[in-house]
């Protein structure tokens, strides 16, 4: 249908696939590409609003590095969106389009949430947080094993279930805060157990995000091990690349996609322990954050290895951390902001096209028709 | 020499000239290659897996673009952008794997596509499509579904596809592959009418047998290089092969005789469905014995894969029996037992399935990650030993030749030869007692396929039971022991390879001849 088009305009190009590419030319690509995404946006900058592109840069990297709290800021959310990416790893490598990262951190939220309130001053502090990351892991692995053991039982398709499962996840909580609503009347769950601080994780020094910050630099390194090294993570590459492999060596692959969901889920519930015991001290709806969505790019840009991700979800932060700081000291709105992190994605994106395909002009014979 | 060459200095229907095409990663798949196709005349276009053939043939029907190189169609420079533009010059190609739509009737798959007037016109298409397969003695029905058809049914639509759209020049590839003996004929005779009636007919093909059968000249590629053009009738066996590989074969395979034969794998009375309740298998009982090549011939699909998979766990058995025999004797039902749990039970049963990339081997991982696939359970550790499978890579591969720019390469970028080496070799370490092998050399080029008969002659000779799925008869009769031919999921006979003929075989294939009266 292409090649329709293209003869009429008589040019000569083709779309030829690339053998694979040394990395230091892939990352010169993504590099080019990187860099042609800020003069695109600095153009667009500059006759959109007249600002100076330079100044608008400048204001996107203070969003992220312009003061010790910011930075901070950033590194929770990184963490945070690393996290909830960290589940998809296993579930993607395997094929099971896990979009329901959103509702496993929130039932993980909900469940810590209902430990603070409820058992918040009954029970030693220690024990507590204990629980609470207990129950959170478990409501994680619960909400994402029903969608497995569907999968793995009937077939059903993860990606319409999973995705139903958030919104059950949003009512649900939806349900609880009106339970829990503190001031009554309010809508809202205040800060829970501010005066005491039951259930709230303990903070480092003073720094109130680290710890959660280096729980999840370690659960990127088991992460990392786990896919690469461990059996499981050999098991669910196999179950992945083709079920019916893994059938022939003897791998049950209901077992395994229950498993590799239930860890995926878990995960997801421990970042929304996290959230709640963690930095935020309170439930809502929208706790979760889309990051359920975002982890997906997050997973995929960086090819489900953890390590790349880390790079990929700084990425995207840093960009959203941008974004906003340009709505607040130009006056722009944060759709403008938005345009930009659109662009700069967009050429990040579209370059991968070229690592694995070239464009070749055709010669020679072009005289006869 | 133009005299004595083909079409005896008419002007060629198709002349091609200093065709090349490069693939990614360097890969020439034609260097250089002139060929001509004259009308009246069938041109056999011989070549090893990977020498080209394919690529040059697409490109001629417009699937493909040559990076350098003129094509010429009746004497006049052309350029093939499209399979569109190929059909408009007349250019019709038949692929190995057919482009049917399954719940079409063969008539609407004929005319899908196709813009003449507004309204569809059925009748009027199915009139025209009788036409063409009287003129040419094709057998079809132009109302009958693709579903119900037979592949050699389907083969004809695709033909008729090509006619229908006035093609008159007509390419083949690989035609016969999927056909057994009577209907390869069966095809020879139309495309000798075909060719009566003026058309020019290209088959790409390996089996020698088949170009001296119905081809007026060869055409042999090797290595993407075109190397000689020679007169069928002139020629033999050997020196097409020669020309084809490049140094003279020795063409018949060796057959050590039977030492000690012992039952060591019993079916009895093997009955299975397919998930939608067809029937598979019915009542089918063998013995497998040590130190044998059982080989079992059928048209595709006549039980074969479910045989195979049943015998490895892998596929639900309805009613029927197989048992292991242990060296001492003792008997054990292996019915019901998953691949893993048969291996629990000392059984040393391995599987090279006919998808090799699709269950065999895993095409995304490395040489390593694959050896890793039957062993990755061994130890107590939760961690994979890579160590050990990369050895075992490293072995195979210096064992068996395998071509492989490292360990660490993906098999699905190695060759189909080297791919089956691999599935073969990782299935031979494990020592097997028993070694069920699907269409081990399909796709194969003559070297590479000796040398999985002599691995599998090497473990006949380790007194390993040895059965083998074939398609191609000579074959089966040359390596084979005994040959149990399958015909709609009956046994219809189990022959002595030594004493029959192809023609046995061939019959035996097709009806059920001594079957379950038996």
């Amino acid at each position: 249908m292409n090649d329709a088009a293209k003869s009429k305009m008589k040019a000569r190009i083709h779309i030829v696939k690339r053998a694979a590419m040394p990395w230091y030319q892939a990352a010169g690509i993504r590099a080019l590409a990187l860099f042609l995404a800020v003069i695109v946006c600095g153009i667009v900058t500059y006759v959109l609003t007249g600002d100076n592109p330079a100044s608008v840069f400048k204001t996107i990297f203070e969003g992220s590095f312009g003061s010790e709290r910011r930075f901070w800021v950033m590194l929770q959310n990184l963490s945070m969106l690393l996290c909830v990416s960290l589940a998809m790893a296993p579930a993607f490598r395997m094929r099971f389009w896990n979009i329901g990262g959103e509702g496993q951190v929130l039932v993980g939220c909900l469940a810590t949430a209902a430990c603070m309130i409820n058992l918040g001053g009954k029970i030693p502090n220690g024990f507590l947080i204990f629980m609470s990351l207990m129950a959170a892991v478990s409501a994680g692995a619960f909400w994402a094993f029903i969608p497995a053991a569907c999968k793995a039982n009937w077939n059903t398709n993860e990606t319409l279930f999973t995705l139903m499962m958030n919104y059950v996840a949003t009512q649900l909580t939806a349900y609880y805060i009106i339970i829990w609503e503190s001031p009554k009347g309010s809508g809202k769950v205040g800060i829970i157990q501010q005066k005491s601080q039951a259930g709230w994780l303990p903070q480092i020094g003073q720094y109130k995000y680290l710890l959660p910050v280096l729980v999840v630099f370690i659960l990127t390194i088991i992460v990392y091990i786990y896919m690469r090294y461990s059996k499981q993570g050999y098991e669910l590459a196999v179950v992945g690349e083709s079920e019916k492999t893994a059938r022939y060596v003897g791998i049950s692959v209901p077992r395994v996609i229950v498993r590799s969901m239930i860890l995926s889920g878990a995960i997801c519930g421990l970042c929304g322990f996290l959230l709640v015991a963690g930095t935020d001290h309170t439930i809502t709806t929208t706790l979760a954050g889309g990051r359920g969505f975002t982890a997906v790019m997050v997973a995929w840009m960086a090819k489900f290895n953890p390590i790349g991700m880390i790079f990929t979800a700084f990425l995207l932060v840093f960009l959203n951390k941008g974004a906003g700081e340009i709505a607040t000291s130009f006056g722009l709105n944060q759709s403008f902001s938005d345009i930009l992190s659109g662009i700069i994605i967009f050429f990040l994106i579209g370059c991968e096209f070229f690592i694995s395909y070239r464009i070749v002009r055709q010669r020679g014979e072009g005289q006869n028709v | 020499m133009e005299e004595s060459r083909k079409g005896g200095g008419r002007t060629p229907a198709v002349s091609m000239r200093g065709i090349t095409k490069t693939f990614a990663g360097g890969v020439i798949a034609n260097d250089n290659v002139d060929l001509d196709i004259y009308r009246g005349e069938i041109i056999a276009l011989l070549g090893e897996n990977g020498s080209g053939k394919t690529t040059l043939m697409n490109m001629l029907s417009g699937i493909y673009c040559p990076d350098a190189g003129t094509i010429a169609i009746n004497g006049r420079k052309t350029e093939i952008r499209s399979p569109k533009d190929a059909l408009d010059l007349g250019i019709g190609m038949v692929h190995q794997h057919f482009k049917l739509v399954d719940v079409m009737t063969a008539a609407e798959n004929i005319i899908l596509g196709l813009k003449e007037g507004r309204r569809l016109d059925l009748k009027a298409a199915s009139k025209r499509i009788q036409e063409i397969c009287d003129a040419y003695g094709f057998d079809l029905n132009p109302d009958q579904k693709i579903y119900d058809m037979s592949v050699s049914q389907k083969q004809t639509v695709e033909i008729v596809k090509m006619l229908y759209r006035k093609a008159d020049i007509l390419i083949l590839d690989e035609p016969t592959a999927v056909l057994t003996p009577q209907e390869s004929d069966r095809l020879f005779d139309v495309l000798r009418n075909m060719k009566a009636d003026g058309k020019a007919i290209v088959i790409i093909t390996h089996k020698l047998h088949e170009v001296l059968d119905v081809s007026d000249w060869v055409d042999v590629l090797r290595a993407g290089k075109f190397i000689g053009s020679l007169k069928t009738s002139e020629t033999n066996e050997a020196e097409m092969t020669e020309m084809m590989v490049g140094h003279a074969v020795r063409l018949n395979i060796n057959r050590p005789e039977v030492k000690n034969p012992k039952p060591r794998i019993e079916v009895e009375g093997l009955t299975v469905r397919s998930s939608d309740g067809l029937l598979k298998l019915q009542d089918v009982s063998f013995t497998a014995r040590s130190g044998e090549i059982l080989g079992i011939a059928g048209i595709s699909g006549s039980g074969q894969k479910e045989l195979l998979e049943s015998m490895t766990g892998l596929c639900r058995i309805e009613s029927g029996d197989i048992r292991y025999i242990y060296d001492d004797g003792r008997k054990k039902s292996i019915v019901g037992d998953s691949p893993l749990e048969i291996a629990r039970l000392g059984v040393q049963l391995s599987f090279v399935p006919e998808d090799r990339l699709g269950m065999g081997l895993v095409g995304n991982m490395d040489l390593t990650g694959n050896m890793m696939l039957r062993s990755f359970r061994n130890g107590n550790s939760i961690f994979t030993d890579r160590k050990s499978p990369k050895a075992l890579a490293g072995r195979v591969v210096d064992q068996l030749e395998i071509s492989t720019p490292s360990l660490q390469t993906p098999v699905r970028r190695l060759s189909g030869g080297n791919v089956q080496k691999v599935l073969l070799g990782r299935e031979i370490a494990s020592e097997p007692t028993v070694l069920l092998t699907a269409y081990a050399v399909r796709g194969l080029d003559i070297n590479s396929s000796y040398t999985i008969y002599r691995l599998l002659n090497e473990q006949k000779e380790r007194g390993v039971a040895v059965i083998y799925v074939g398609e191609e008869l000579d074959v089966l009769l040359e390596l084979c022991d005994r040959i149990l031919v399958l015909c709609g999921g009956c046994v219809s006979g189990i022959l002595d390879a030594r004493t029959s003929s192809k023609n046995e075989v061939g019959l035996l294939m097709t009806s059920l001849r001594g079957g379950r009266d038996e």
